[in-house]
Formats: structure tokens, sequence, C-alpha cells
């Protein structure tokens, strides 16, 4: 039913804006007399992803504007409501019930976690929730930026592609906030299948996982390190259930000055677009990734991964940088999901604008002016350039060889007004737009959580299974993948992602000066729990969040100034159990940020992680990832996890419970599934602030010389990675862990992933003023750090408990991941 | 005495051009940073300096080959400014990126005077990956003004492509011949020829970095300027911090140099 655009050769579209641009025919969709079943054959055709409500308003504007719209107005709408870009699921009105007191949000997101945020109402949260990326205050000059992105899809069906445009879409994100901000930091979290799954043991189309790390690992690599940015933060989790469907994580953290947050485009500004060359690469990208995967995707999707050139795009920063400091525009935005469409649309949405198509530069001839609007070519930016500053803007961009293209005007008149070679091919209302997507109100139910106990496990081999633990993939050294980023271009690296003597001690995050000359700093840090999610999402979001603030306090960040990012990666949201978990977990996020008064200040959701396949459908566990960032006053005063000295004494804060739900333990043991898989672990929030607050100010009073957060595999993991990150052995006293009453079990003590717990390295002098600093908190002494490269530990019961040798704790640590 | 100025000149994919000039600025130069385009228009401009550094980075993607490109380019539109620059007694120094770049540029070692094809090459790691670690080094010239011969200096090296590979073995045998070898890479105990990863990339001779004739040339593969401020150091929290960090000596000598 959508013609396909015919151009003459003779009349081609050149790449050329000073030579003839073609004559395309305008092609106009019959949507005003199609009924249901017809519409619904429009939209997947067309792989617009619209479903029948969204296209019935669609059919009904435009009976009332009298005219049926043409290919490019219908494919800009559905770019503009792609699940990717207005996140319908998380922003629909729902109906939560099943857990107590049954309660509705008008908007999910917006009454959760951004209510929280206003509530929370920090005066140095500068921009929130509104632009490309969040940002708050970092000095009286300058302010910090960071958004986290994924790139899911496309890194499944061509891994090092789909990573490499995620790296510079996000980086793009930061380019397009306020005026232009400059990158520091890059960071990345994958979420991917067991490592040791060949091709035969899995669906058709699908790549195996150890490729896919491969890949993606290398495309954030050749990506990143090209663009001069460090990637020092990050995380890689395998799950089974990730084996179709990979999350590839991308996130990036900038730095802009204070005076060039705000932004907007002004009547008569001109659309200019800058950087690479528009193709047919990416097109359908937005719409794409709201679609199930299936054994097609490789085919019939594959024009919807980008192409990216990182030297396009790190000319493109210098030229929008340079442009910024220039005054040259009074808005910028990345060209990202819906390429022009939404890039054009989004900063047109209060003025409306006319774009001339055919002046977009292009890398090769035969697009038609529909691909020209969507395509999602990489490496571009648009710009609102004020009159007087076009030969500034063209003379910058000459400089760094980078092009810069006039397409239009912002006009004032509220349409949105595209022509090619002169001909209107689309004319839309931009209220209609961006206000116009039909508002649902979902029921959802939330699942009952069952909380039963493993039992005592008084069969395990402790040794055995700390050693295994250490080696496994959540736990392993990520050494070889953080060896191949450039984690220290920019000069601000004050904590490596890899601490210690030896360089492979796993830090909790990362320490960054971004002011040259300055030592004030940034810390990051993330926070994922994916094998609690599909048990119990409220628990899952509390953990995901503490993890993410333990990260940043233990390397010694201000408690007091955390800002949270959220990003749900979610199988399809379609029907009332999944709603009500994705539901629920908007609700712990909410609950965990008023309880730490950390704001969440950005934010993005990625659902349809879930593969079609001949067996039924592959679901990913629902996932929160939780980035933090917050500041530290002088780096000189961070504090590495890395055990320091023989007689150091260990202090343990935090409530250690029976909570093994979801716990590495019982994935080393096989009992992760069935009834008795153990109790997810609980943050109790009335109590956590303040462990976070003493274990803050024990870091501030001097005195802690080592800090390690205790997450997968709990104390005997943390113990065993403070050890051999400083190369030093420690004696362990199970029976003195501060503990809940009656709680017996060696094995529990040990393993548990009980949240938030610290373990702070000490010495005889400084002990003294921990114990003041963490008065009111539990805590105690529980181990000693002794020059004999050996950990021991005494049990609840008379008898030696472990005795491991520090040489094979190192080495099964230092395993890897084998890429 | 003048201030001494320092030009720091990068290309399209240069990264590190900030740090740089601001290692230079904090030892008393005044630093800088042109994009290569206006450079190359109007190279006579470096008349005005007595530095010049080509920092780190990927120019021009180092696509063909890591440095390639630009290297072409300067030398061409370039060379005898550059040349005229060290006659005069001014210095230059290339780092990672900037190192490849002098060595396209035929500029180091410079054995056949003043400058001409390269004479050594950087390639792929032996790893066959890109590498960020930090590496310890031996000064073993005692002709360079950034160096002082048997220091030990402890900085970061990061790069896919820095393997320092002489043209033939009578080239191999001039390096040191004709003293044009100034900095090794050193076991951390300081013995020579080191397995990776002291030797990050398999170089031959554990060759990190080369002088010109002058000595007022050096490119090196490792990023000193990475090491400027004390808390770089990858274990400052167990051994405390600095006076002066390694990598910022080199700049501070230098400066002085041409003070």
């Amino acid at each position: 039913l959508i013609e396909e655009v015919r151009v003459d050769p003779k009349e081609a579209v050149v790449p050329f804006a000073d030579l003839a641009p073609a004559r395309v025919a305008r092609v106009e969709v019959p949507l005003r007399a199609a009924g249901d079943a017809e519409l619904a054959r429009i939209s997947a055709d067309g792989l617009l992803a619209l479903d029948l409500a969204e296209m019935r308003a669609i059919r009904d504007q435009f009976a009332k504007e009298g005219r049926d719209p043409t290919d490019v107005e219908l494919e800009t709408l559905a770019q503009t409501w792609s699940e990717h870009c207005k996140h319908k699921t998380l922003t629909s009105a729902v109906e939560l019930s099943g857990d107590g007191a049954p309660r509705k949000y008008a908007n999910l997101l917006r009454d959760t976690i951004f209510a929280a945020t206003k509530q929370l109402a920090r005066d140095w949260c500068l921009s929130v929730f509104r632009d490309n990326a969040g940002v708050v205050a970092f000095d009286d000059d300058y302010a910090v930026t960071f958004k986290v992105e994924t790139h899911n899809h496309p890194s499944a069906l061509e891994p090092y592609g789909g990573a490499g445009t995620g790296v510079g879409g996000v980086i793009r994100d930061t380019l397009g906030t306020g005026l232009g901000a400059k990158p520091i930091l890059s960071t990345d979290v994958f979420c991917v299948g067991p490592q040791e799954l060949r091709e035969e043991q899995l669906p058709k189309g699908t790549l195996p996982p150890r490729r896919i790390l491969q890949g993606v690992v290398a495309g954030v690599r050749d990506y990143g390190n090209r663009m001069g940015i460090p990637t020092a933060n990050g995380a890689v989790f395998v799950h089974p259930d990730y084996r179709t469907n990979p999350l590839v994580f991308c996130g990036s953290v900038g730095f802009i000055p204070r005076d060039r947050i705000a932004k907007a485009a002004r009547k008569d500004d001109r659309v200019f677009v800058l950087g690479g060359r528009t193709g047919r690469d990416g097109i359908h990208g937005a719409t794409f990734s709201s679609l199930s995967l299936d054994a097609a995707s490789a085919t019939v999707a594959s024009g919807a991964v980008q192409i990216g050139n990182a030297i396009e795009e790190k000319k493109l920063l210098d030229a929008v940088l340079d442009a910024r400091d220039h005054d040259c525009f009074s808005a910028v935005t990345d060209c990202g999901a819906g390429g022009l469409s939404s890039a054009v649309g989004e900063m047109a949405e209060q003025l409306g604008a006319e774009v001339e198509l055919s002046r977009v530069p292009l890398k090769y001839q035969g697009l038609t002016p529909g691909e020209i609007w969507i395509s999602e070519a990489q490496e571009r930016m648009v710009v609102a350039v004020r009159p007087e500053k076009v030969e500034t803007l063209k003379e910058l961009c000459r400089v760094h060889q980078v092009e810069a293209t006039d397409l239009g005007r912002f006009t004032g008149d509220g349409r949105l007004r595209l022509t090619y070679a002169g001909q209107v091919v689309g004319d839309l209302d931009v209220r209609f737009l961006h206000d116009g997507l039909p508002k649902r109100t979902r029921p959802a139910r939330v699942a009952a959580v069952a909380r039963v106990s493993q039992g005592r496990l008084e069969d395990v081999d402790c040794a055995k299974a700390l050693l295994a633990l250490l080696a496994s993939p959540d736990v392993t050294s990520k050494e070889e993948i953080v060896r191949q980023y450039d984690h220290e271009v920019l000069a601000g690296s004050a904590v490596k992602p890899m601490v210690g003597p030896g360089g492979f001690g796993p830090s909790d995050g990362c320490v960054v000066a971004p002011r040259l000359g300055s030592t004030r700093g940034i810390v990051v840090g993330c926070g994922l729990s994916p094998t609690t999610g599909a048990i119990d999402p409220h628990a899952m979001a509390l953990l995901a969040v503490d993890e993410a603030v333990r990260n940043v306090v233990a390397l010694g960040g201000r408690f007091d100034r955390v800002a949270l990012l959220d990003n749900f990666a979610w199988p399809s949201v379609d029907d009332e159990a999944t709603l009500g978990s994705i539901a629920r977990c908007a609700e712990g996020c909410r609950d965990a940020a008023l309880a730490y008064g950390a704001p969440f200040i950005s934010g993005k959701d990625s659902l349809h992680n879930q593969t079609k396949t001949a067996d039924g459908v592959v679901r990913i566990p629902p996932t929160l990832l939780v980035s933090a960032l917050t500041l530290i006053d002088d780096v000189t005063r961070a504090v590495t996890m890395d055990a320091k000295e023989a007689g150091g004494l260990l202090v343990l804060v935090g409530t250690t419970r029976d909570e093994l739900g979801g716990a590495r333990l019982l994935q080393h043991l096989g009992r992760a599934g069935g009834p008795d898989r153990g109790i997810v672990p609980q943050v109790d929030l009335n109590s956590a602030r303040a462990v976070h607050e003493a274990v803050a100010r024990a870091l501030a009073s001097g005195a802690v010389r080592a800090c390690h957060d205790l997450c997968e595999g709990g104390l005997a993991v943390a113990l065993a990675e403070m050890c051999l990150a400083g190369g030093l052995g420690a004696t362990l006293d199970v029976a003195s862990v501060p503990r809940t009453a009656g709680l017996d079990g060696d094995a529990i003590v040990l393993f548990s992933e009980s949240a938030p717990r610290y373990l702070l390295e000490t010495t005889w002098d400084g002990v003294e003023r921990v114990e003041k600093a963490l008065a009111g908190v539990p805590h105690a002494v529980v181990a000693t750090l002794i020059g004999q490269p050996q950990l021991v530990a005494t049990g609840l019961r008379p008898g030696p408990l472990l005795n491991l040798r520090l040489a094979d704790l190192t080495r099964a640590f230092r395993t890897g991941l084998g890429i | 005495m003048a201030q001494p100025r320092a030009l720091v000149v990068r290309s399209a994919g240069t990264n590190c051009d900030a740090e740089t000039a601001f290692v230079f600025e904090s030892c008393g130069a005044r630093a800088t940073i042109l994009p290569a385009l206006p450079f190359l228009e109007r190279p006579q401009l470096l008349a005005d300096y007595q530095i010049l550094a080509i920092p780190g980075g990927f120019s021009y993607g180092d696509d063909i080959l890591a440095g390639k490109v630009f290297g072409l380019e300067l030398a061409h539109r370039a060379g005898p400014e550059v040349v005229k620059l060290v006659e005069r007694g001014g210095v230059a120094i290339g780092i990672c990126n900037g190192f490849q770049v002098l060595v396209q540029m035929g500029l180091l070692p410079g054995l056949a005077a003043p400058f001409g094809a390269p004479e050594v090459t950087l390639t792929d790691n032996d790893v066959n990956r890109y590498q960020d670690r930090w590496v310890h080094l031996r000064v073993v010239t005692d002709r360079c003004v950034f160096l002082e011969k048997g220091e030990r200096l402890f900085v970061p090296m990061a790069h896919g492509e820095g393997k320092l590979v002489p043209r033939d073995e009578a080239m191999r045998k001039r390096l040191f011949a004709d003293e044009r070898v100034a900095l090794r890479y050193v076991a951390p105990d300081g013995s020579d020829d080191p397995p990776f990863p002291w030797n990050p990339n398999g170089a031959v001779d554990s060759v990190a970095g080369l002088i010109d004739r002058t000595g007022r040339i050096l490119g090196l593969m490792p990023h000193p300027e990475r090491h400027q401020f004390p808390w770089q150091h990858p274990t400052w929290t167990r051994d405390g911090l600095a006076d002066v960090p390694d990598g910022r000596k080199l700049f501070l000598r230098a400066v002085r140099a041409v003070s």
C-alpha cells in the first residue's frame, strides 16, 4: 500500500547541495479509509511498531485535516511515538494491585522516580529528566552530566558495530546536553549468556555469547579509545536468559560550564546538520528496538544497525565544543534514534521548522526523502544557529574538517514542514506530533514473593565454594577487558578500575578529577542484581541502588551528593504481571531515592528484550542498572579496596542475614531455582542510610586505609578480593560477624549477600576513630591482616573453617572470561 | 628571559592535547593548542615557539598505519620549519601517536638527517590488542634534553600499535651505535629485556623511545603527561604522593632547556 518511490536515475539524489536536487513524487498513504485490520497491516508492513489505538489516533487527526498522511509524516510519527523515544510503557497510567492497597499512577515514571527527585528538591540538581542527560553541580564554574543508554538489539545482531555505535550514541547525548558538554568518562555494563554455549545449543539466528562479548568489548574499545574518552567503570553479568538478547549499557559523563546548561532554539535560527553524511544505515532503529527479536531479525532488520566512525565523531565533538565557546548556536541535540526526524522534531517542539531534505549531504545517491529523514546514520548533530553566527560556525567547522549544512529554519508557526526539492512531503502540527499519543491506562498485578530459606547448608565445602565463586563469571577479574580500554586519557584518573600493587584488584568504582589543576573529583559506580529481578523486583531495585551507593561511598565519595540513573531493561511488557514487576521496580527506585536522599537525575528504558524461537519465547530476566555519581572534595583523600598492611584490622559494617536468594552460592550449588531458592536480600531502608553515613564518616576521619563493599559472594569473596589485591593474608573469625539472632550456618555467614555491608581496614591507632564514626550502626572487628599468604577462617564451631593459600585465591580470581 | 612558548598541534583524532598543554604550562611555558589545518596552512608560525609537541591520540583514525597520514602532512608542509626549530635551540616531543607521527615523518631516529623515509616503524602489539598499563623505563642516553641518563621512570602506556621494529638488522645496530635509543622498557627490578607485560608490546630490544641526532627531539610510546600529578600513580593510596611525579620531570627539563 505504501508505494515505492521511484527516482529517475538521471535525476538521482546527489550528495552535493549545490547540484540540482531530484524530483521525487509525494507519496500519500490512504489512511482515512482504512479499517482496523488495514491499520494493523500498514503498521506491520512499514515496521512502524504503532499499535491500533495509535494508528486510529493518526487516522482521526488526518481525517480532521481533510487529507491522507504522506509516507514521511507517518514515519515521523512512528519514530517520535516509538517506545524507544516516548517510553510509552513507563509513562502510561498504571493501576497496581495484588500486594496491599491498590494504587493508581497517572504516569508511572513521573509519579514514582521523578516525583522522588522533585520531593528531594536538591539545589545541586541543575537539570533533571529534561535534557539528553541529567546535570548536577560540580563547583562554582562547572557542572557534571551523566547519561546511560542501551544498545541491545543492534549488539545482538552485530556486536562490534552495535556496541561501538552504542558508545558513539551516548557520547552524542553528552554533546547534546545543554549547549554541549565535553565527554570525560565512559562506563559500560554487559549482560551476556554463558560463555561456553556453542552455536548448535542456541536458537537459529543467535550468535554465540562468547562471540557477542568479544565483539562488544572490541566495539567499545575501538570507538571509546579513538574518541579519547576514558572507559573506567563497568561490569559483566552472565545469565542463561541473556543468551539470545544481550544487554549492552553504555554510559557517558560530561563536563560543562554552568552558564551553558540552558538552551532553546529561537525563531529564525537556522537548522544546521553537522558531521557525518546520511546513508541508508540505521533505518528503523528506533522502531526495531521496540519489537522482539526473532530468527529473521538478522536479515529483515540488518539495515537498522548503524555504521560507526569514531574519528568522524571526534571531529564533530571538537567542532561543537569550539562553536559552543564562540556562542554560535542557541540549541543543540544529537541525531540518535529516529535520526533527523527526532532531532529536528524535538528542537522544533515549541516553534515549528521548515527543512529542505534534498540539502542533506548523502553518503551515496538513491535515498528517498523518508529515508533521509529517519536514517540513523551516525556522527551527526543538529544545531540551531543564530543567523549572525552562520559564517563563524562554517569557519570553525572548516578548521575542524567537519561538514556543516544549512537545512532550513525554525519558523515559529508550529508546523514541521518538510520539503524535497521544493515539494512539500510533510506538514505536521508539532503539537499533535508531541502530544497526540493516546494515553493508556493499564492494570498491573504484583506477584506474591515467597521468602523461604534454603536451610542451613551444613554440607557445603566453603573452601571449594570460595574458589569456585572467585572464578565464576560475575566475580572473576575483568582485567582482560579493562586493560583494552584507555582508562587514563584526559589525565584525570585518580582511582583506576584495577588497583593494588599487582594491578589486578577490582576497584568498587573510579575516581576522576575532570578539571586540570584541581583535585576536586567525581566518583562513579554502578549496581545491578539481575538474579533477583524475576523473584522480587522491588528488592532488586533496592539492591541495585544500594550497591551503586556503596561503590561510590567505599571510594571516599560524598554520601550527601549522590545522584542516580536508572536503566530498565525488560522483556515485552504485554501482560499484567510483567507490568506489575516493572511498576514494583519503579516503586523500589523511588523508595530508595527518598530513603537515601539521592535523587535520580536521568533514566532510560529498553523493553522488548526477548526472542521468539522455535521452542518458545526467551525472555531476559528483568534487569535494573543503577549508576551512581557523586563528588569527592579532594581526590587525594580517596580510599582503595586493596589491603594495605599486615597487622591491619578489618571492620565489618552492617548486619548479615540469612539472605541467599539470587546469591552466587546457590547458583554454584545448582540450587537457584525451586521453592527453597533462598530469601532475596531485603535492604532495610530504615537503617541502611545510617550505615552509609557512618562509613562515609569513618572514611572522612582519615583512619580507614582500605574499604570494599560486599556484593556478589558476600563476605568471603570481599575479604579474598581485598587480600589478593593487596598481596596479604588474613585471619577471619566468623563468630564475630554482626548477624541476626539465631543465624548459625558458616556458609550462610560467609556467602550471604545481605546489604548494605562494607569491610574497612584500619590500624590499631585508627580503630578508635573508626569505631567512633561507626557508633550506632552494627559493626565489629572480624579479621586481621597477616603477612603470611594464607586466608584462614575459624567457624562458629571449634576447628578451622578455611585455610587457603593466597596464590590459589589469586589464580581463581584471575581466571577471567577468556575472551 | 622570556617565557618559553609551546605549540601543541592536534589533528582529527588527537586526544591528549589538553593535558599535554597543561603540563607544559604548569612547568612554566605558555602553551597554545592549534588544529592541524591552520598550522599546515602557515607552518612559519612555529618561529614564535621554542617547543613543539605532537600529542597522543589516533590522528586521522590511524588509517593506513598509525601516524602515517599526519606524519606525511607534517613532513611535506611543515618539515623544514621543525628542522629550523631544532637548529635554533628549540625542542620537540612526540608522545604515543605523536611518536608514531615523528617516526613516519622520518624525523626519528633521523639517521638520514635531517629527515627522509621512515627508518623504523611502530606496529601492532605482540598481544595483538590495545593495552593500557603502567611500565618501567630506563633512560639509556645522556644526550637528550628531556632525560637524565640512568634515570628510572614509571609511567603508563596506552596503545595498540607500539611495537618498535627497525627496518632491518643494520638499522637495528645503528640505533644503538648512533645513540638514538633513549628509553627502554625494564622489569620492576630494573633488569633488561623483560617479557610481557613489562615490555607491553614486544618492541625489539625493548625500545620505548628514540631521539634524533641532536637529542632535542624525543619520541616515546608511554605517556609521561599521564604522570604529571602524584595521584595519577596507580598505587598512591598505599605508597603515598610523590613530590615530583616521574612524568613531570621530562617537561620541567625541556622548559628549563629552552628558557
